[in-house]
C-alpha cells in the first residue's frame, strides 16, 4: 500500500508541477510551490484517492511535508478504517 | 422557524414558485428597507433550504452540490441579499459538519439545518485587505479556562441577525477558527447602513472585546491546516456566489424581455432593435455558459475531486463578470427606467458588482486562474 500510495501522491503532485523535482523524503513545503489552494487540493486528493476522511488531529504540516509522510498517513488511516 | 410538516427540501419547481411569488416581487422593497423580514427567513426554513446538504442525521437532506447550486441560482434570481444570507449560512454549516467534533456537531447542526440558528462568516477586518485573507487584527489568547477573543470584523453578511459567528483569529500557532454565539458578553453588533449592493443582506460590523470562550469553541485543526478550514468554506461560498450570479443574469433577461416587448422607440418595439437583440444574445449565452461551469464545479465537488477547487474559481470568475455585464446592459436597455425603483435592473446592477468583490475579487481570481494556465502549459 505504502509504495502504491507514494506513486499516486507523487503522480498527483508532478502532474500539477512538472518542473519540480524532489525525492520521496524531501520537504515539499521548503520548495516553495505549495500554496494554500494546493494544500487543500492535496487533502482532497488523499481523501478521494484512498477513500478516507483525515481527522483533525492528523491534519498538521508534519504529515504533509513529504511524499513518504503522506503515504504513512494514508497507511495509518486505511488500517484504522479496516481495523 | 421550521414547519413540522415537510419531509425534505422543496424541489426546484417549488423553489421557483417561491421566488416568483414571494421573493422577486418584494426584492426592491427589501433593498429600500435594508432588511429581509423574519417571515421570509421563516419561509426559507419551511422550505428546508437553509442547509439541505447536511446529512439527514443532522436534519438535512444530503442534497448534492449540483442541486444546491440550482437552488442558490433560483434564490439569486429573486434577491441577491437573500442568496447572500444562504451563502454565509451554508459556509458555517458545512464547516461545522466538516471540521466539528461530535459535541460541536450535536450542539449546532440541527439548529443550523432548520434555520433556528443563523450563521455568519467573520474573516474580513476593517483595516486590512480582505483579499489577503489574514486575521491579524483579531487575537485569541489561550488561558487555563479557554480562550479570550479580541478584534473587529467588518462587512459581515447577515451579521445583524446571526446567532453564530464563525470567527477567524490569530493565536500563538497561527490562524484558527472559533464558533462564537452572538449573545456572548463582549460581542457587539452594529448595522452597516446604506451599503450599495446586497443592501438587504443585513451587513454588520462585529466587535469582540474580551470575549471568553470555552476550549470547545475552537473549530477544526490548528496551525497550518487551519488554512484549509478557511479555503474549504470560501470554496463553497464562491460556488454559491457563482450560482447566484447566474440567477442575476436570468433576472436581467426576464426583465429585458418584458420591458422591450412593451416599450417602443422611433416607432419600433425595442425588442426589434439590433443592439437589443445583440445584448440579449450575450446575456443568454453568458447564462448558459455560467450554468454549465457551475454544474461542472458542483459535479466535481460531489465526486470529491480536488479539481472542483479550480473549476469553482473559473465558474465564479465567469459568472460574476457576466452578471455585471448583463445587469449593466439591462440598465442600458431600460434607459432612465433602469434607475427607477419600480424596475429590478438597477438593483441587479448594484448586486452584481458585489459578486466581483467577494469570495476572491476578479483581480485575485485572475492571479490564480492565470497561474493554473501557466502550469498547464508547462506540462
Ligand atoms: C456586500 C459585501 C458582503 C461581504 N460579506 C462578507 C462576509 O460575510 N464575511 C467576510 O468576512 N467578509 C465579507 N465581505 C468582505 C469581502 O470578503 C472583501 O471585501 C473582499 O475580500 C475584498 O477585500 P477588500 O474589500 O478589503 O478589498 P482589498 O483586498 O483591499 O482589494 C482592493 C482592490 O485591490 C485588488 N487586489 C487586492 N489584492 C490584489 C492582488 N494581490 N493583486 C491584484 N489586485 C489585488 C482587489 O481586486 C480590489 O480591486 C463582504 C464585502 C461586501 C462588499
Amino acid at each position: 500500500m505504502s509504495n502504491d500510495a507514494r506513486t499516486q501522491i507523487r503522480t498527483f503532485i508532478t502532474t500539477k508541477f512538472p518542473d519540480v523535482t524532489f525525492s520521496d523524503e524531501e520537504d515539499i513545503f521548503a520548495l516553495g510551490f505549495v500554496n494554500s489552494l494546493f494544500a487543500m487540493e492535496l487533502v482532497m486528493f488523499i481523501e478521494k484517492a484512498f477513500g478516507t476522511r483525515i481527522p483533525n488531529e492528523e491534519l498538521h504540516l508534519g504529515n504533509f511535508r513529504s511524499v513518504a509522510l503522506m503515504a504513512d498517513l494514508v497507511a495509518r488511516q486505511t488500517s484504522a478504517a479496516v481495523g | 422557524m421550521k414547519a413540522e410538516t415537510r419531509s425534505g427540501p422543496a424541489g426546484l419547481a417549488e423553489v421557483r414558485r417561491f421566488v416568483d411569488l414571494e421573493i422577486a416581487p418584494h426584492a426592491n422593497a427589501f433593498e429600500r428597507a435594508e432588511w429581509i423580514p423574519r417571515e421570509v427567513l421563516s419561509r426559507v426554513a419551511e422550505l428546508d433550504l437553509w442547509a439541505p446538504f447536511l446529512p439527514s442525521e443532522f436534519g438535512g437532506a444530503g442534497m448534492d452540490m449540483v442541486t444546491l447550486g440550482r437552488v442558490h441560482e433560483e434564490i439569486g434570481r429573486g434577491c441577491s441579499s437573500l442568496r447572500s444570507l444562504l451563502t454565509v449560512h451554508s459556509m458555517v454549516s458545512a464547516s461545522v459538519h466538516r471540521w466539528g467534533d461530535q459535541a460541536q456537531q450535536e450542539k449546532w447542526l440541527r439548529a443550523l439545518a432548520c434555520g433556528e440558528k443563523l450563521g455568519a462568516f467573520c474573516l474580513t477586518e476593517p483595516d486590512r485587505s480582505g483579499s489577503d485573507a489574514t486575521a491579524e487584527g483579531t487575537t485569541a489568547v489561550r488561558d487555563q479556562d479557554g480562550w479570550v477573543l479580541n478584534g473587529t470584523k467588518k462587512w459581515i453578511t447577515g451579521g445583524q441577525v446571526a446567532d453564530l459567528f464563525m470567527v477567524f483569529a490569530t493565536t500563538g500557532s497561527g490562524m484558527c477558527t472559533f464558533l462564537v454565539e452572538a449573545d456572548r458578553p463582549g460581542v457587539r453588533v452594529t448595522a452597516l447602513p446604506h451599503v450599495a449592493g446586497t443592501t438587504a443582506s443585513m451587513l454588520a460590523l462585529v466587535e469582540f472585546t474580551d470575549v471568553r470562550l470555552e476550549p470547545s469553541a475552537l473549530l477544526g485543526p490548528q496551525g497550518w491546516a487551519a488554512g484549509t478550514v478557511m479555503t474549504n468554506a470560501l470554496g463553497l461560498g464562491r460556488y454559491s456566489v457563482a450560482c447566484g450570479a447566474v440567477g442575476i443574469i436570468r433576472a436581467a433577461i426576464d426583465a429585458c424581455a418584458e420591458y422591450t416587448s412593451v416599450r417602443s422607440a422611433g416607432g419600433v418595439p425595442l425588442r426589434d432593435l439590433p443592439h437589443v437583440r445583440q445584448m440579449m444574445s450575450g446575456m443568454v449565452t453568458a447564462r448558459d455558459a455560467g450554468r454549465l461551469l457551475c454544474e461542472r464545479a458542483g459535479a466535481l465537488s460531489d465526486a470529491g475531486d480536488p479539481a472542483t477547487i479550480m473549476a469553482t474559481w473559473v465558474a465564479k470568475y465567469h459568472a460574476s463578470k457576466a452578471a455585471v455585464q448583463a445587469a449593466g446592459d439591462a440598465v442600458q436597455i431600460h434607459g432612465a427606467n433602469g434607475f427607477s425603483p419600480e424596475h429590478p435592473v438597477g438593483r441587479l446592477y448594484r448586486d452584481s458588482k458585489v459578486t466581483e468583490v467577494i469570495e476572491g475579487s476578479t483581480q485575485v481570481q485572475e492571479l490564480t486562474i492565470a497561474a493554473e494556465a501557466y502550469r498547464e502549459v508547462a506540462q
